[in-house]
């Protein structure tokens, strides 16, 4: 048996999959922000895969551009979290329900 | 790749990601984060990637990640005595994940090809390589990321400083002052 690149796709399949589940499931705020860096790091996967199976390198600086990308996203979005915490002092999202209607 | 190292690496990748999932605790929900990671970082290795592998390690488990352990500390956060959310909003969230995961299978799993069947250049995923496409095609994008790394340093900074304490001889405070 030798390793094709359809297996590598439903690695990275299933692993956005578990991020969207972590997501949708659970509530903590913090757990939600870990479970988009996991689906940020499954497209990667597939950007590296489909890369390799093109044979040219442009595939791996949308990756580099991509983790650039996820250090703003987490700079800031880490930034909101702890600015949420010090004025509701919960992490749970179903509480912050200022905009819901 | 050999067989046995891509079974391996999925399946510590998959059980890992598993364990963001269900931890209660925030702190075993980042380690297992990170060792997703750091899997995943190995098989950007094996697909010949091995700049961005080791550039994923070095500035997802060294900087991303050491940040959110930053947090959890700040924060002071506990594990979850009881699960919180809606039942019912649960079961659908899973229905539509495992309908997507499906789809998911069908369309990426089409190719046949195997990994060893597709040549690339002697140099592929180099340093080099990298640096040519990046320096060459892309200056201009990587040109903009460093303003946007700049702007979110700024802005993370911004909202996440303790607003100043009004001093008695500025007069009244701002209405709407955020406090």
């Amino acid at each position: 048996m030798i390793v094709s690149y359809s297996w590598v796709m439903a690695l990275s399949a299933a692993i956005f999959a578990i991020g969207v589940a972590g997501v949708l499931l659970r509530r903590n705020i913090l757990v939600m922000f870990m479970s988009i860096e996991l689906m940020l790091n499954a497209v990667n996967l597939t950007f590296v895969t489909l890369a390799r199976r093109m044979g040219s390198m442009d595939g791996q600086v949308i990756v580099f551009f991509v983790m650039t990308v996820a250090a703003a996203e987490a700079a800031v979005g880490l930034a909101i979290i702890i600015s949420i915490f010090r004025n509701r002092e919960t992490v749970n999202a179903d509480e912050l329900n200022l905009m819901k209607w | 790749m050999p067989v046995q190292l891509f079974i391996f690496l999925a399946v510590v990748s998959i059980a890992s990601s598993l364990g963001v999932v269900v931890q209660k605790n925030p702190i075993h929900c980042l380690l297992a984060l990170i060792l997703t990671l750091i899997t995943i970082g190995a098989l950007f290795v094996a697909l010949d990637a091995v700049t961005v592998g080791f550039l994923q390690i070095i500035v997802y488990v060294g900087a991303i990640m050491v940040l959110f352990l930053f947090v959890i500390w700040l924060l002071n956060l506990q594990a979850e005595p009881v699960p919180i959310g809606h039942l019912g909003l649960k079961f659908f969230a899973t229905i539509a994940v495992a309908a997507m995961a499906a789809e998911l299978f069908v369309f990426l799993s089409k190719t046949r090809t195997a990994l060893g069947e597709v040549n690339v250049a002697a140099g592929y995923g180099s340093i080099d390589s990298l640096a040519q496409t990046l320096f060459g095609q892309y200056l201009m994008a990587f040109e903009t990321t460093s303003i946007l790394l700049l702007v979110a340093v700024i802005g993370a900074v911004a909202v996440a400083r303790r607003a100043l304490p009004v001093r008695a001889s500025a007069g009244s405070p701002r209405p709407g002052a955020p406090s």
